[in-house]
């Protein structure tokens, strides 16, 4: 549990980041919360030769609405998202999700930024960016691009990032007013993974499901927008029949892998529970 | 006298004696972060140690390469079982009567096991020089499933045991078998099983788990070449063994060894034994001249220091049909992985087990242990529990609850009926012990009123045909537990560690200002030593108990004791304290009776002072004396007031308690919820209410862990898989239930307070009530036993083979 040896950098600018991360190549990482990268650099399972730290870098920190669009930078912490009203008011399901992340101490260090990029299928942010339609902001030496959460995730820890890019922003679509949603995440104890977790943002007209996403963590090497589960509700009330339907579509594209959580059996299953729960629980909240 | 004068109720209260709910005095540093724990001990010069592991459950070390390791800068040294050999030092022996590898000698037996250590100036240099050995292995088949270990053509483990027909408990069956222990009437017990009208047979199996205490197993080991002297700091729950065992295995002089266990983070039998990193430590000290430090991190000590449980129980009980208990039958298959290093008394290979009759007078019973050895980390300690007490109280708990479901009768009924009775006592059980006082009846009825027992079953019953109606997913139910735990290691007739007699000792020196000092061969994790002997002392003596400054943990300095595992601390050393206190009180009575000028028979104790009978103001204080003992004793008294003793107890201590545990799941999920959790604990003479209770909630959180989910697990091919507390179940505040703790109080006969011990109740009673309440939950679905951990997918799993879930 002791890390190598490595040399430290901290760029003032976003410019300088990227610059050190290409000079360097390979052997280079960025360094944000440092929630993933620290303990695999102390299981010497990550050996990187230079940490390029973005906590030196003003303004990929903090929230502003841009319209209909929040504005999060890379380097707010969850602890920031938390403590938003802006995103308490616009975007609730990012409140509720937070909270569920790890702890008090993990929030005030891990970042947005590091979660989505990352590419760890246990994270619980990036099903939540897909499920929201949100694009990452990814900046590099050819300059800067925007790529759809949903093109993001490639397979674990493989995502869209060129060497040398860092991903700077996420911008995140404000659901319509009155929408309802709800993030359901089992999980074994405080700070762990979800055995299976589901994200639901929909809308209601007449006591039928107007429009609905559907988004799944944990249960595939990537997250995964349900889409079919999604169609199984729309038009709806939400009846026994309708739910069984979605949480069995959503069943169909999960494949987790079986780990101390239980075997494949079970977290297919109860992720499908998830997806039940999350979507009577949004329901319950759309107005 | 006039009205600022204290009452005896005042005086009294003054003193914080027993019975106080007093503060914790060693809270004061803990809580400030000033604690002095073993990584905090730093020296000039120090080196830092750490270990080459196996990747391999099983395999022949071919080559060990440490050319690159030692190119490392700060890297001095590698240390492999060669460079042991040269001291004698490449085994070592455990307290169990095996012998353990120190570093691999031509075999690693399981993962994680140490194959090298490297000494370098810092703990990075180490690890960078850890990553540079090169290690050439030649796997072999791992042994995993200790059911498999005696087959004929299972891998033979320990090349070292060729040839040898009998180790340290007897006569060996197979090339894997380790010992066969026996105890009870077979033949008696065979006949109540052949005229029984009722019987029942269930595999019972305790998993194999951890103590993980928060600090893990650290040292610091210092060779002083000028004095040929050995200092060791580290992380002992029995710093005196630990001086007896190196300076009989290191072939040094005891008087030059110091071994000082300095403020430990929690032990629960982590820390008894000796484990390969102390030996290497002191090793590399002897050979570089400099002080080395050897700190485990957590995956080591999940993976490598001893575990604890991995017992297997096929249990039998034969009864009459109205439920009258006639006879127990076990037999226990003991996985203890690649070297036997169980903590246990060297007479006892499966401990304390034999307490299986638990709190039932069953008038036979049989039984037989078989440890075996597998490719799995070597052990298994006492975690939290007296030795394999937990095991045993589990064993006959939910075997009872079986017999119950059986027999069609309430489990609490059913241990109503087969409590052995108050005036049974001293009870002489089937198994061979005598149990010193108890009132099981008492316990049960008073925890079954409060709890209102009766309305929970009503309730349960209600939701059951509810859920059979489909109204509800959610099951529930109560999980019973009585538990009778055997403890305070123990009277020298059957108890010793490598000869040692289990035996402890205090110390008391009282100076001339009516303060003093007392020292104990125990040696307190967090148990409050600091705060309960001196309360213990004040009711004694009558000096208030912040004037005593109590001192554990200095070989130098404490009186020789055997440490504190197994909740011995209060029923030996807290005897030992009474004993030392009244050797003091007897000569404070003569000073006393010289300064007041009567006769030493016409004075009586009074809470802090001797009073002459019939004359109340003729009174001479406990401080009063203090000053006299160094300043005007009797002529031909020698000056001082100071005792010493060392307590070899008569028998051991019996604590027992009534468990309840409310639980309700939900089988779609397999999610539970412990809605309400009751523990009745009797320990005897209560010292500290606030610190028993602070003990009986620690200890129930632990056995929550341990139900609910806390395993050390391996897969197949012997990969141990739960190597961090992501995996492996540590309750924060967040997932552990609400404790509701009460008590009733019968003292023990033969202690010289009464007190009989608690640190370890709660874990013992506490496994089986939730054990028993998942078990409860699930009963009325057909089945009669589920195996622990109770996880949420084993949960889930049980419903759906119980067809509760489609």
């Amino acid at each position: 549990m002791i890390p190598g040896s490595f040399n430290y950098h901290r760029p003032a600018s976003v410019a300088d980041a990227i610059k050190l991360l290409s000079d360097l190549g390979e052997d280079a990482r960025p360094l944000a919360g440092g929630h993933s990268l620290v303990p695999m650099m102390k299981l010497r399972l990550a050996s990187p030769a230079h940490l390029v730290d973005l906590h030196g870098i003003a303004g990929l920190k903090g929230i502003r609405r841009d319209g209909d669009t929040l504005l999060i930078g890379a380097m707010t912490t969850q602890h920031d998202l938390l403590a938003s009203d802006e995103i308490a008011k616009s975007v609730p399901i990012l409140h509720e999700a937070a909270l569920l992340i790890a702890d008090p101490q993990v929030r005030y260090r891990g970042t947005i930024g590091g979660n989505v990029a990352n590419g760890d299928p246990g994270n619980d942010m990036p099903a939540l960016m897909m499920t929201l339609g949100a694009t990452y902001r990814l900046e590099g030496p050819g300059g800067a691009r925007e790529v759809a959460a949903a093109d993001f995730y490639q397979g674990a820890y493989f995502t869209a990032l060129e060497p040398g890019e860092i991903l700077t922003s996420i911008s995140v679509p404000a659901p319509p007013a009155g929408h309802g949603y709800a993030y359901e995440k089992l999980k074994r104890k405080v700070g762990d993974y979800a055995t299976a977790a589901a994200a639901v943002v929909l809308t209601m007209a007449d006591g039928k499901v107007a429009s609905c996403t559907i988004g799944l963590t944990n249960v595939h090497e990537t997250p995964l927008v349900a889409a079919d589960a999604a169609k199984a509700v729309i038009g709806t009330n939400l009846d026994s029949a309708a739910l069984k339907k979605a949480a069995a579509a959503a069943e169909t594209i999960m494949s987790p892998a079986a780990d101390a959580r239980g075997p494949v059996e079970y977290r297919k299953h109860v992720g499908g529970i998830m997806v039940t729960r999350a979507l009577q629980r949004a329901a319950s909240r759309a107005r | 006298m006039n009205d600022m004068t204290p009452t005896r109720d005042q005086r009294a209260a003054a003193l914080e004696g027993m019975g106080c709910k007093r503060k914790r005095v060693e809270d004061i540093r803990f809580t400030q972060g000033k604690g002095n724990y073993v990584d905090d001990v730093k020296l000039p010069g120090m080196l830092h140690g750490d270990f080459v592991r196996s990747p391999h459950p099983h395999a022949r070390v071919k080559k060990i390469d440490d050319s690159e390791a030692l190119k490392v800068p700060g890297v001095l040294a590698v240390i492999t079982a060669e460079t042991l050999k040269t001291v004698n030092l490449a085994w070592m022996p455990t307290l169990a009567g095996d012998v353990q590898m120190v570093l691999a000698d031509g075999k690693v037996l399981f993962q994680n096991q140490e194959v090298a250590f490297v000494v370098a100036t810092d703990r990075y240099a180490a690890d960078d020089g850890i990553n540079k050995v090169v290690v050439e292995y030649e796997p072999l088949p791992p042994l995993v499933d200790p059911f498999k270990s005696m087959d004929p053509d299972a891998p033979v483990l320990r090349e070292d045991l060729a040839g040898k027909t009998a180790g340290a408990h007897g006569p060996r069956k197979h090339h894997n078998h380790i010992f066969e222990w026996t105890v009870g009437d077979r033949e008696l017990t065979d006949a109540a099983f052949k005229k029984a009208d009722v019987t029942i047979k269930e595999m019972i199996s305790y998993h194999r788990t951890h103590p993980s205490p928060l600090e893990t197993c650290q040292c610091v080991c210092s060779f002083d070449k000028i004095k040929g002297e050995l200092t060791i700091w580290g992380t002992f729950q029995a710093p005196h063994v630990i001086r007896t065992v190196v300076s009989l295995i290191a072939k040094l002089p005891e008087q030059k060894i110091h071994v000082i266990a300095p403020d430990i983070g929690g032990g629960f039998g982590n820390k008894v034994g000796a484990y390969p990193g102390y030996i290497c430590a002191a090793v590399a000290s002897i050979v570089t001249g400099k002080p080395v430090k050897w700190v485990e991190d957590r995956i080591e000590n999940l993976t490598a220091t001893s575990f604890a449980r991995d017992y297997h129980m096929t249990t039998e009980i034969a009864a009459t049909r109205d439920g009258k208990v006639t006879g127990l039958r076990v037999h226990v298959l003991a996985d203890h992985g690649a070297f036997d290093a169980c903590a246990d008394p060297s007479k006892w290979p499966a401990g304390f087990f034999n307490i299986v009759t638990g709190s039932y007078d069953f008038p036979t019973a049989h039984l037989a242990v078989d440890g075996v050895y597998t490719n799995k980390a070597p052990g298994g300690v006492a975690y939290r529990c007296s030795f394999r007490v937990t095991e045993a109280a589990y064993c006959i708990e939910r075997a009872m609850d079986i017999l119950a479901q059986k027999l069609g009768m309430d489990p609490a009924e059913l241990r109503l009926k087969n409590f052995i009775k108050p005036e049974q006592f001293p009870y002489h059980s089937a198994l061979g012990w005598e149990y010193d006082s108890g009132d099981y009846h008492t316990a049960m009825r008073k925890m079954m009123e409060t709890t209102n027992y009766a309305a929970l079953r009503k309730e349960q019953a209600e939701k059951r045909a509810a859920f059979k109606r489909g109204e509800t997913r959610e099951i529930m139910g109560l999980g019973v537990s009585f538990f009778t735990e055997i403890v305070g290691a123990g009277p020298s007739k059957n108890c010793d560690i490598l000869g040692i007699a289990m035996f402890d000792s205090c110390e008391i020196r009282l100076h001339p200002t009516g303060t003093g000092i007392a020292r104990m061969g125990t040696k307190s994790q967090g148990q409050g030593h600091e705060t309960t002997w001196a309360q213990i002392i004040a009711t004694e003596i009558g000096i208030p108990a912040d004037n005593i400054q109590v001192e554990e943990g200095n070989t130098d300095t404490a009186p020789y004791g055997l440490g504190t595992y197994g909740s011995r601390s209060t029923p030996v050393a807290g005897a030992a304290i009474a004993m030392a206190a009244r050797k003091i009180k007897a000569k404070a009575q003569m000073i006393a009776a010289y300064k007041l000028e009567v006769h030493e028979d016409d004075l009586e104790w009074d809470i802090d002072g001797f009073r002459v009978k019939g004359l109340p103001e003729r009174f001479l204080s406990m401080k009063d004396i203090c000053w006299a003992a160094y300043n005007s004793v009797p002529p031909g008294m020698e000056p001082g007031l100071e005792a010493v003793s060392y307590y070899d107890p008569p028998n051991m201590t019996y604590p027992f308690g009534a468990y309840l545990c409310v639980m309700d799941i939900d089988v779609d999920t397999g999610v539970y919820k412990v809605r309400r959790f009751y523990a009745l604990d009797d320990c005897g003479t209560r010292i500290n209410p606030m610190i028993i209770e602070g003990q009986v909630h620690g200890g129930l959180t632990e056995a929550f862990a341990i139900a609910m989910g806390q395993e050390i697990r391996y897969d197949e091919a012997g990969n141990v898989v739960t190597g961090s507390f992501m995996d492996f179940f540590m309750p924060t505040a967040v997932e552990t239930p609400h404790w509701e703790t009460d008590f009733t109080v019968t003292p023990s006969p033969h202690h010289p307070i009464g007190a009989k011990g608690v640190g370890e109740s709660p874990n013992v009673g506490g496994v089986p009530a939730f054990s028993n309440a998942v078990n409860d939950a699930f009963s009325f679905l057909g089945s009669t036993h589920i195996q622990m951990p109770h996880d949420y997918w084993r949960n889930w799993k049980a419903a759906k083979e119980l067809g509760a879930v489609a």
